[in-house]
């Protein structure tokens, strides 16, 4: 799986080079330049490679890091605006 | 006919006066939960969960650069700027939260870090990267703190037109009033912002910046839809949003409309500057306040969408203010575009109420980077020389609000000084951070790196960085591009000082003697 996502990765970041669309001037619903409507689903895509990056390629160690703990020194200090109650 | 008690700019004064308020009163409820220690005041103790994690995130990696920035850029070159940092960062900084920031949380976590430094120093086995690298997080953070402070200036300036006519006129040659005039000059705003946000971090600590940071991107990105669609109604004047949003669009220069003064390659060349995220002290500082790596799932997966519900408008609110005839003092200063629009067309109370939104963004972002270089100098500098566990939590906490605070002083005094695009300046700043990318990631994936390697690196960035930088005029001339020898391609300076790092990264890394295994095993398994 973390091949599929480092290809999806690549592909996108490929995909965000659109040369074919640079002097583009036609309009999505006739308000949104097509250039910048094709950047708004490259940012959609994104969003969808990530869900799915960690629904299914979550890494296990990432998890394991959280029950290794640095213990944190025990000080209670009060200074001014710093309430201990 | 009786006269109003507030004219338009003191209102819209009034309601930015409240909201710094509500913050304030934000960092004095988190220091009631206040534990007494540094690991509290500078990382909240690890108790942050996934929602006020992504927009805290969110909040610190949009500033002053996303909103006045862009619309500003957006007003000068066009759509082609989304693409240049929008949507390449929704792909980039993703990939960092998850391949980098994931990682640096698990071994603070581990190792007990506060800073990145530490994070180096203990990987590397290296005392002397800490003091190399110090100065230069610092050096390239000021410019980053200066697009907060210079961009909140000119927007309370910009948003307080015509509110004190007798204490700041400001005329046009012939005796007529300008855009600034009777406005709170751009030294007072950005005095004020700095005030507000030192208040604040001074206070809460790391606690009071999150939630100050959560509830600051809540309102911006709302507000921030709100000023959009009114802005919208307004310019295109039809009865519906779509009807008006062709309308003012049909407007617009076809030029405007495509990336047409955007060469190719200086379009991929930005492709690197996203990566600058990976080695953000402020950010690194946010990722070890999570409580477990579960907490960044949700991170991951929304910021390239808030990154398109911020960079979108901002970018259509820009081409459509070309449609405009603005005054000469506001073309002329792309940083004045969103808050003379935001001024120009909406009710008093309604853009005081967006200029909370936009002030929110700027502040959420200058709040962790205060606090994180604070931290960054107690833990890196005077824990370092006076020797560790000799001053106490308290004394840590409180040397970090004076550093804090002379941080502040010294930006505050920088942005007195004539000052180029909020764009230009913060882009240069994302550059340098970028430049550090290689070392940060060789240090978790590469075994074999030492720390000559990293040194190397560091300082091949640091001199690249430099030398560029000023011979852009530090920032001043906003379309200094380097070229290939013998090609008219132009690209980023990121691109070189980019080259340089990996290089010196290398050669010197292979050229040295491998790490001890002792330390390698306690970062890799």
């Amino acid at each position: 799986m973390k091949y599929v996502i480092i290809l999806a990765v690549s592909i996108l970041l490929i995909a965000h080079q659109d040369y074919w669309n640079w002097n583009n001037p036609s309009m999505v619903w006739g308000f949104l330049p097509f250039g910048l409507f094709y950047h708004v689903i490259i940012s959609l895509l994104a969003a969808l490679l990530w869900l799915l990056t960690v629904t299914l390629a979550w890494p296990v160690s990432f998890s394991e890091g959280s029950s290794k703990r640095y213990a944190e020194p025990q000080a209670a200090v009060g200074t001014a605006g710093e309430r201990d109650e | 006919m009786n006269e109003p008690l507030l004219n338009p700019g003191q209102i819209r004064l009034l309601v930015i006066l409240i909201y710094m308020l509500i913050l304030l009163a934000m960092g004095v409820l988190a220091s009631r939960l206040f534990r007494g220690t540094k690991q509290d005041f500078l990382l909240a103790s690890h108790s942050i969960g996934p929602v006020l994690l992504l927009l805290s995130l969110f909040g610190t990696t949009m500033t002053a650069f996303a909103l006045v920035g862009s619309t500003g850029e957006a007003y000068r070159k066009g759509i082609g700027i989304y693409g240049l940092m929008a949507s390449a960062s929704g792909i980039v900084h993703s990939l960092c939260f998850f391949l980098i920031g994931i990682k640096l949380w698990k071994f603070g976590r581990r190792h007990g870090h506060l800073t990145q430094i530490q994070y180096f120093r203990d990987r590397l086995d290296s005392p002397l990267i800490g003091f190399l690298l110090f100065p230069f997080l610092v050096g390239l953070t000021i410019p980053y703190l200066l697009v907060g402070v210079i961009g909140g200036g000119a927007v309370i300036q910009g948003m307080t037109s015509g509110a004190f006519p007798a204490w700041f006129p400001v005329l046009d040659g012939n005796g007529q009033a300008t855009p600034a005039h009777g406005a709170l000059p751009e030294w007072l705003g950005s005095g004020l912002i700095c005030l507000v946000v030192v208040s604040y971090v001074f206070i809460g600590g790391m606690r009071g910046t999150a939630w100050a940071n959560g509830f600051q991107t809540l309102v911006f990105v709302i507000l921030g839809v709100v000023t959009f669609v009114l802005l919208a109604f307004k310019l295109g004047g039809e009865a519906d949003l779509l009807a008006s949003m062709r309308a003012v669009t049909e407007r617009v220069d076809v030029k405007y409309l495509t990336r047409e003064g955007i060469p190719p390659t200086y379009f991929l060349s930005y492709l690197l500057i996203p990566l600058s995220a990976a080695m953000f002290p402020h950010l690194f500082q946010h990722w070890l306040t999570a409580r477990s790596a579960e907490t960044f799932k949700l991170a991951v997966v929304c910021h390239p969408l808030f990154i398109l519900v911020v960079w979108l408008p901002c970018v259509m609110l820009g081409i459509w203010a070309t449609t405009l005839e603005l005054p000469p003092s506001v073309a002329a200063n792309q940083n004045q575009i969103l808050p003379y629009l935001v001024a120009s067309q909406l009710s008093p109370l309604l853009a005081g109420l967006l200029t909370a939104g936009i002030l929110a963004a700027i502040m959420s972002s200058l709040d962790s980077q205060f606090l994180c270089l604070g931290s960054i100098f107690t833990n890196d500098v005077v824990d370092r020389f006076l020797g560790r566990n000799r001053l106490s939590d308290r004394s840590i906490v409180w040397i970090t609000r004076g550093f804090v605070v002379l941080i502040v002083g010294v930006t505050y005094w920088i942005s007195l000084s004539k000052h180029p695009s909020i764009f230009s300046l913060g882009v240069w700043s994302f550059s340098g951070f970028a430049g550090l990318f290689p070392v940060v990631f060789a240090a978790l994936y590469w075994q074999r790196l030492t720390e000559a390697g990293a040194i190397s690196s560091i300082m091949a960035t640091a001199g690249s960085w430099l030398i560029l930088f000023r011979a852009s005029n530090w920032g001043a001339n906003k379309e200094f591009v380097v070229t290939l020898p013998g090609s008219e391609w132009p690209f980023h300076p990121v691109v070189p000082i980019f080259a340089c790092s990996v290089f010196a990264l290398l050669v010197t890394t292979w050229l040295t003697k491998p790490p001890g295994q002792s330390v390698l095993n306690r970062y890799f398994d």
